[in-house]
Parts: structure tokens; C-alpha cells; sequence
């Protein structure tokens, strides 16, 4: 059995404007112990997915449907107590900004500590060391005077130690990450990203990592979920997605790439927009963009169905099968081989 | 943290001394001549002039307001070196100190402000979280009304209708003057109890303008600080939403509520002038427009020396308080 299973999520925010469908009918799974990259561009609802599994959306406006098993238990239909047995303790969750995603009132160890006895009934000085071995396990130089410091003292790369020492502390089966380099420099990513790696081999959990960047998942994924428009386009291993995609946005999404091995002017853009969430495109939500696009784009939305022979790599997208290997080899061979 | 304190101290002095000076001029240029108030109609010239050499006021401004300033010095010369109380001076229509004016409105006005700042705040507090939490909902509508009421209704309109209906006519409560809290004046009421009777309607008067505003201010700040990023990681970890409420949103919505506090409450002090005319409460508010009445300059400079002080302590207990309370001043 997986450690989460996502079936037909759905996710709609009743605003002002109408109802906005974040998440429409996204499924998936993690096993024990594996990396899932989620990967798409700002809006395709990639971080929706995952605070609507964490239940973290705000209840007023939220319209939820789907399931999310996790160990066979749908934490859509949890209540809020169970929720919050589960949040910082089977599963933990990191954001995209370390310099706003920590109190700046409270000191770095109070906020561990808080972690901490929130899910266990020890006594503060035990709860004090724990945090402390954290924070030397993440890389926080003289750990045990930066302890009681404050957020506003520590830089970003070291606040994303701390929220990923915080996401730890309790051993969650499952970590989600949510962009957690993109406000990072690179080097400061690639430590950050090293280090989760590290955690997630010494911890065995499973790791949800959300990103837009392809170099990340290729990095570190072992499954990918390629998201446009509130929907999944194609998923599969990392390398089936890296060598052989089968959908026209990933290829756009490779494309875009730039390469130090390619001599090219200018990158291959995906021409238009994301499209709004609120009035999606009929049919294929990215046939408006989409270079391949075919009459039955236009009206029919294609279900996910298996790319070839692998019954793991799933794609939605009309091209027939051969047109897209074709297509596929071109943009690759195009890239790798134009120097 | 040394060179901080004495910097503002500094900084006070320097307040302290342009305020007086102005005062004292704008009362120089007042067209009318207090010794002549003073003296009465049936004076001669000579009569105000004897006054005026009495009062000090033939002196040149510079003089009377060097001598001003040397009175508030609270060190003595006379008979050795010895510390003694600032003296403000001696009023113009009756001779009395005005230490001692002060010494008896100071209470009223301080029992009226400090209490009115429990009740504002008793109110102010849940209603400004509660409207915050609930957006656009039936309570929140309502108190956005309360607020408006509260801005717009003038003290003394509001003063004059609640000690109508509730003093006058269901006649639940007095509807003037004060009854000391230690030393009851001969048959007058005294005690706690009375203190407090007599000041019920006053405090409610005083209060509903600042809760007005503090509701305002803590629904504002309550609703910015719950879209933080930081509220939604403290959710992430498991935390109810109890802690999730006073660890995190209001224990950083609540920090500018202090710095405001402070400074109203110093403000206050200078004189609820409208409540305590309304309610006949011989507070530093009515003396002043009193002794204004009776262009009684050293009362109204000594109360104006009072409330600047108060004000500048005041500002000072607020400053250091919210250096306390946040880490990113303290540390910055």
C-alpha cells in the first residue's frame, strides 16, 4: 500500500468572481521512503494540492472533494482533531519563504520546543535538547548559543534549516516541501537541497518536493507529476520524464531549459498564458497554447492514459503515440546535440 | 541601552523646554493683562501696577520666564544646598499654589483616565479580535457601526445624554462630581465604593471613543496578521487554534496596541476636558479652561508642565516596554 494515495482531488475557492477551481481532479501516489517532485508554473495549483491534504486551507470559502489515503486513512474526511494529531508529527510541511514562515516573536528553540511537545508529552528541558540535536543535525553552526536567537538574526538559507529542522523534529513519515529554495540563492539551494536528501535517507520519509524548477526534480525526484491548469499532464519516473516525455507542455517545459552544452540564440518559449482558473479553457486546458493543437483539443479533455508500454508513465494529451515519440526525440536530440 | 535612555532623556528636556516657551509666549501676547484681571474693577493704575509688581508680570517676558523656569528646579539654595519640590508657581486669581491645584485635580483626572482605560480596553479587546475572525459577518457589521457611532458622538453629547437618562430620570447613578477615594471632604460621599459609583457613567463617556478607535486598530491588525506566514506553519505543526491565536496572531497583533496605549493614556492625562466639564469633575481638564477663563497663566503653565511631563514619561515607559516585548528591536 502507498504512504499517500491522492484520488480525483478536488479543490474549489468560492470567491467573489465566481468559483475557482485550484485543483481539478489531480491524483497520485507516494510510497514509503521515495521523492515525488510536483512540478509546474506559478497557479497550476501544485501547492493547493498539498494544503488541501494538510487541510490547511481556510474551511469558509473551501469546497473540497477526492480522497487522500495516507496509510489507508482519507485525510479529507479526518476531523480536525485527528488533522491535527497528524500535522508536525506523520506529516510535516515546509514553505516557500524561510523569512516570513517563522515567528519573529518567539526565539528559534521556543518554536522547536513547540513542535516538539505538541505531539509528545515530555518535559521542556527534553524537548530543549531535541531541538538542539536538530539543530546541529541541519548544519546551524554553534547550535547551542543560536538555540534561544531570534529569527530576524539568522539569514535565509539558515531559517530554512530551522523550518526543515522543525518539519524533522517528530520524524514525520512524510515530508512535504513546498518551493522550499526558491527564495534561496543557488548555492544556498543546492546545500538546502543536499541536506533534505541526507534527513530523507536517515529518516526513510517520504518527500513531496513542489517546485517550478526542472533542475531540482531532476536533482532529486524519483517521481514526477507534471502540473498545468489545475490538472496533471503527464507523470511518471524521473526518467521516463526526462528522456522520453510524452506531453506537449513538457516538452515545452524541456525546451525551455537552457543547456551550457547547446548553442542556441533563443529558448524555446511556451507562447500565451497560464490559463484562468476561473473560466478554464474547454477541452484540453492547454490546447490555446499548445503548437500540436488538433480540433478534438478544443472539445475533449483527455483523461490520463498510459504513454506506450509503461503503465506507470501516464500522459493526457490526443497526439497519438507515434507523433509524440517522433516529436520527443526531435526537441531532445535538438537540444543535446546542436553544439 | 545607557546611551539610548539618555539620549531621549535629552530629547525630553528639549521638548519639555519648547513647550513652556511657547505657552508662556502665546499668554505674553493674549491681549489682556492679568494683573488688571486680577486686581479687580474697582483698581486704580496704580492699584495694577502694585499687582503687576506683586505677580511679577512688569518684569520682561525673558524674566518672567527664566524665573518660571528656575522655580521648577527642584534644587534649593537657600539656607545650604538641598533638594525640594518644583514649584509651578502661584495662581494669579487666588494666590493659591498651583502644586496644590494639581495635587487635587491630578486624581480626579487620573481615576477618570485609568479607569476608562480598563473599560475601553475590556471592550476593545474581543470585540476587535472577534469582528477580525469573523469578517463581513453580522457581529463584525455591527460593531464597524458601534465604531462609527463612537467616532462621531461627541463626549459631551454622549455625557450629557447618559447622565440624562440613566443619572436623571432612572436616576441608577450620580450624574456629577467626584467622591474622593481616601479622604472624603466633610459631607461628602467617600470611600471605594462611592469613588467608583460616582465615576461609572464618567468611564463609559470617557471609554467609548478610544474603544471605538481600539477596535478598529485591533480588527485591522488581527486580520493582517492572520494571513502571515508564520500563523499558517504554526497550523502545520498541529497547533490548536487557541495557541494558534494568542501565541502567534494577537502576541504580534498586539504590539503596536501598547505603544498607542501608552501615548493615549499619557495624552489623557494632560486633561479630559470634555468629560470632566460634563460631569462637573474638577480634573486638570476643567481647571485648565477654568484658569484660561481667568487668564491665569501660572495654573495653566503648571498643568501644561504636568501633562508634558506625563506625556514624556509616558512615551518613554512605552518605548522601553516595546523594546521588551520585541525581540527585533531589542536585538536589531
Amino acid at each position: 500500500m502507498a504512504l499517500l494515495e491522492v484520488k480525483d482531488l478536488k479543490t474549489y475557492f468560492s470567491t467573489g468572481d465566481g468559483m475557482v477551481r485550484a485543483v481539478d481532479g489531480v491524483s497520485f501516489s507516494v510510497d514509503k521512503g521515495q521523492t515525488l517532485g510536483i512540478v509546474g508554473e506559478s497557479g497550476s495549483g501544485k501547492s493547493v494540492t498539498c494544503l488541501t491534504i494538510m487541510g490547511l486551507n481556510a474551511k469558509r470559502y473551501t469546497i473540497t472533494s477526492g480522497q487522500a489515503l495516507f496509510n489507508g486513512e482519507d485525510l479529507l474526511a479526518a476531523s480536525q482533531s485527528r488533522l491535527r494529531e497528524i500535522r508536525g508529527n506523520d506529516i510535516a510541511m515546509i514553505f516557500q519563504d524561510p523569512m516570513t514562515s517563522l515567528n519573529p516573536v518567539h526565539s528559534v528553540g521556543k518554536q522547536l520546543v513547540e513542535a516538539v511537545q505538541l505531539h509528545s508529552e515530555v518535559s521542556k528541558t527534553q524537548a530543549r535538547a531535541r531541538a538542539l540535536e536538530l539543530l546541529k543535525e541541519v548544519g546551524i553552526p554553534r547550535a547551542d548559543r543560536r538555540i534561544d536567537d531570534y529569527p530576524h538574526q539568522f539569514s535565509g538559507g539558515m531559517r530554512q534549516r530551522v523550518m526543515i529542522a522543525m518539519a524533522l523534529i517528530n520524524n514525520p513519515e512524510l515530508l512535504i516541501a513546498d518551493e522550499p529554495t526558491t527564495a534561496l540563492d543557488v548555492t544556498t539551494q543546492a546545500q538546502i537541497l543536499t541536506l533534505i536528501e541526507n534527513l530523507q535517507r536517515e529518516y526513510n520519509s517520504a518527500v513531496i518536493m513542489i517546485t517550478h524548477d526542472l533542475g531540482v526534480v531532476a536533482e532529486i525526484a524519483d517521481d514526477v507529476v507534471v502540473m498545468y491548469a489545475a490538472q496533471v499532464a503527464e507523470k511518471g519516473s524521473v526518467d521516463e520524464i526526462f528522456h522520453r516525455p510524452r506531453h506537449p507542455y513538457t516538452w515545452g517545459l524541456m525546451g525551455s531549459l537552457p543547456r551550457l552544452n547547446a548553442d542556441v540564440d533563443r529558448l524555446v518559449q511556451i507562447q500565451g498564458q497560464p490559463p484562468s482558473l476561473l473560466r478554464p479553457p474547454s477541452g484540453c486546458r492547454f490546447h490555446p497554447r499548445c503548437p500540436y493543437v488538433m480540433d478534438v483539443c478544443r472539445t475533449v479533455n483527455p483523461d490520463l492514459a498510459p504513454a506506450g508500454d509503461d503503465v506507470d508513465h501516464l500522459q493526457a494529451c490526443h497526439l497519438d503515440e507515434a507523433t509524440k515519440e517522433r516529436e520527443a526525440a526531435r526537441l531532445l536530440g535538438a537540444v543535446a546535440g546542436a553544439s | 541601552m545607557i546611551r539610548y535612555l539618555i539620549r531621549r532623556l535629552i530629547w525630553a528636556a528639549a521638548l519639555f523646554l519648547t513647550v513652556t516657551l511657547i505657552g508662556f509666549v502665546l499668554f505674553y501676547l493674549i491681549p489682556a493683562d492679568p494683573a488688571k484681571f486680577a486686581c479687580g474693577r474697582a483698581c486704580t493704575a496704580v492699584d495694577v501696577a502694585r499687582v503687576a509688581h506683586y505677580l511679577g508680570t512688569d518684569r520682561p517676558v525673558y524674566i518672567q520666564y527664566l524665573r518660571f523656569l528656575g522655580r521648577l528646579i527642584p534644587l534649593s539654595f537657600h539656607g545650604g544646598f538641598h533638594l525640594k519640590a518644583p514649584n509651578l508657581g502661584q495662581s494669579f486669581v487666588n494666590r493659591q499654589d498651583v502644586n496644590s491645584i494639581v495635587a487635587a485635580a491630578a486624581p480626579q483626572t487620573a481615576s477618570l483616565v485609568l479607569g476608562g482605560m480598563v473599560i475601553w480596553m475590556l471592550i476593545a479587546l474581543p470585540v476587535g479580535v472577534l469582528s477580525a475572525l469573523r469578517p463581513r459577518s453580522i457581529l463584525d457589521r455591527i460593531s464597524m457601526t458601534g465604531v462609527l457611532v463612537g467616532i462621531s458622538a461627541h463626549p459631551v453629547w454622549l455625557g450629557l445624554i447618559f447622565s440624562y437618562l440613566i443619572g436623571y430620570r432612572l436616576h441608577l447613578t450620580p450624574i456629577a462630581n467626584y467622591a474622593n477615594f481616601f479622604h472624603p471632604l466633610y459631607g461628602q460621599p467617600g470611600g471605594p465604593i462611592q469613588w467608583a459609583y460616582h465615576l461609572i457613567l464618567p468611564w463609559i463617556t470617557f471609554a467609548i471613543l478610544f474603544a471605538a478607535v481600539y477596535v478598529r486598530m485591533i480588527r485591522a491588525n488581527v486580520m493582517e496578521t492572520m494571513n502571515e506566514d508564520y500563523v499558517r506553519t504554526a497550523r502545520a505543526k498541529g497547533a490548536p487554534e487557541s495557541r494558534v491565536m494568542f501565541a502567534h496572531i494577537l502576541r504580534n497583533a498586539l504590539l503596536p496596541v501598547v505603544t498607542m496605549l501608552g501615548m493615549d493614556v499619557g495624552l489623557a492625562l494632560g486633561g479630559a476636558i470634555f468629560t470632566e466639564t460634563v460631569y462637573s469633575l474638577n480634573g486638570l481638564g476643567y481647571q485648565t479652561i477654568q484658569a484660561l477663563n481667568n487668564y491665569d497663566s501660572p495654573t495653566v503653565l503648571g498643568i501644561l508642565v504636568f501633562a508634558t511631563t506625563a506625556i514624556i514619561v509616558m512615551n518613554l515607559v512605552v518605548d522601553l516596554l516595546y523594546a521588551w516585548i520585541d525581540p527585533r528591536i531589542r536585538l536589531g
